[in-house]
């Protein structure tokens, strides 16, 4: 990752999001960045701004004329005009631009709409257990890697239809997307290739045998009576995989890691359950595992920074969820906190389209872990380890069960 | 008391129903509605103002 990288001294002229010192604990480098910058740049990547205010994260959030998402992970392979299909994008809607976005957003809102998604719940729960249960009877569990993980996985294998057998490929894959951003442009593209070849054999066995899952509804589905091109349904499934999987790993990963050293929070949650729903929010917003990248459409100034064509936007929705100037007691969490307009699934168009899905996954998950374990504590404190890059959650969590 | 849902600002962030399942509803894409005529009972206000103050993308207003 960034072993060869140098350090960070100032976050302000030359942020990182994968240095060491960010990716351990952000939060006081965001608060810094906010009271002085509070846009801040680097030449890293080839250039890339991060805001760290609520307000600057909404105002590019919500401007598609200045911002495109044509790429929404942030690398030194910087895209070109050849680089991606238009008008599709590598992975629709997440990659896509109005007014094609609301064309490819429309095919898959109706899946993962509240209704739909509701109707998992039973075998959310039911995965949760089985994983409590192969976790055996020992002493020491770990939260991240032997539970945590494996609850997108088996959502989303289950969602695309694709074998059961195949959930480490799927971690390998979202790995090359996400923490992989440092690799020569060369191995990048020999692995997308790989995962493109093992796509296509899933959604050619759906071809053959199709079914009621995900990738079939992708293959039938139509707009204005023609059937989705296979760059599409192949982008959607990618983004479905690597979208749906890391990003709720991390928020769960991350909750557990918190009552596993806020015993006072884990017993009240433990006596009041009720509490769950303000809980699974106030956890969205203190821990918000994702950030998402635009690049600049046109050059322009934004509050006084010369932004370029093709410089790389930094979109930290974990920093507008800690403004001052938004919530009260920011760096505090308060898991009854009644009023919170967290912005952990993005602002705008592109808002998270799987929300409702992983809020589900939060909160069963949380329940069902303490249903389970109604005490436990973080074991090895100092070995508790983050995921570096665009998706940040806690991964190895070793928590002490009896 | 009566809340409206401004259908341009709405995202479908899914806060309103969750909160106030009495109140809002949600459509085939998963954005908000109002129920029925927006009408609040006087016992469901507090939850009609929680809905308003939770929305990330301030798509709710409350009426007098």
């Amino acid at each position: 990752m960034s072993t060869n990288k140098p350090l960070v001294e100032d976050f302000a002229t030359d942020w990182d999001h994968t240095d060491p010192q960010w990716v351990a604990n952000p939060y006081p480098i965001w608060e810094d960045l906010r009271e002085r910058c509070p846009v801040a740049h680097t030449n890293r990547y080839g250039g890339a701004w991060f805001p760290s205010t609520h307000e600057g994260v909404s105002r590019i959030a919500k401007d598609t004329e200045n911002y495109t998402s044509r790429s929404v992970v942030i690398s030194n392979l910087r895209p070109t005009d050849e680089d991606l299909p238009a008008p599709i994008g590598i992975a629709p809607p997440i990659t896509s631009d109005p007014p094609f976005h609301a064309i490819a957003r429309r095919l898959i809102l109706p899946a993962f709409a509240p209704g739909v998604v509701n109707a998992l719940e039973p075998q959310i729960r039911a995965l949760c257990n089985r994983l409590i249960d192969q976790m055996g009877s020992g002493d020491i569990v770990n939260g991240g890697t032997q539970y945590a993980q494996y609850i997108p996985v088996g959502v989303i294998q289950q969602m695309l239809g694709f074998p059961e057998d195949d959930i480490e490929i799927f971690l390998q894959i979202v790995m090359d997307v996400l923490d992989a951003i440092d690799l020569p442009a060369a191995e990048r593209q020999a692995r997308g290739d790989v995962n493109r070849a093992y796509f296509e054999a899933q959604v050619q066995d759906h071809i053959d045998n199709p079914r009621d899952d995900f990738t079939s509804y992708l293959l039938n589905v139509e707009i204005e009576g023609h059937k989705l091109e296979m760059d599409h349904v192949l982008g959607t499934i990618l983004l479905t995989l690597v979208a749906g999987i890391d990003t709720t790993w991390s928020a769960i990963s991350s909750s557990l890691w918190h009552l596993a050293h806020h015993p006072d929070d884990l017993a009240r949650l433990v006596n009041e359950p009720e509490l769950i729903d303000m809980a699974v929010e106030e956890f969205l917003r203190f821990y918000a595992p994702v950030t998402m990248a635009r690049l600049v459409a046109k050059d322009h100034d934004f509050d006084g920074c010369p932004m370029k064509k093709d410089d790389w936007i930094l979109l930290g929705f974990p920093a507008a969820n800690r403004d001052p100037k938004v919530f009260e007691d920011a760096d505090t969490f308060i898991i009854d906190r009644k009023e919170n307009r967290h912005v952990a699934f993005g602002l705008g168009i592109h808002r998270c389209a799987g929300s409702n899905l992983a809020r589900l996954e939060l909160k069963v998950a949380i329940q069902e872990f303490i249903k389970r374990f109604p005490t436990f504590t973080l074991e090895h404190p100092n070995e508790v380890t983050f995921a570096p890059g665009q998706v940040r959650g806690a991964r190895n969590v070793p928590i002490r069960v009896k | 008391m009566k809340v409206v849902i401004n259908a341009d600002a709405c995202t479908g962030q899914g806060r309103c129903f969750g909160i106030a399942p009495e109140l809002f509803d949600f459509d085939d894409l998963g954005n908000g509605v109002v129920k029925g005529d927006g009408v609040v009972p006087p016992e469901l206000e507090e939850k009609a103002r929680l809905a308003e103050a939770n929305c990330p993308e301030h798509a709710i207003s409350i009426e007098a």
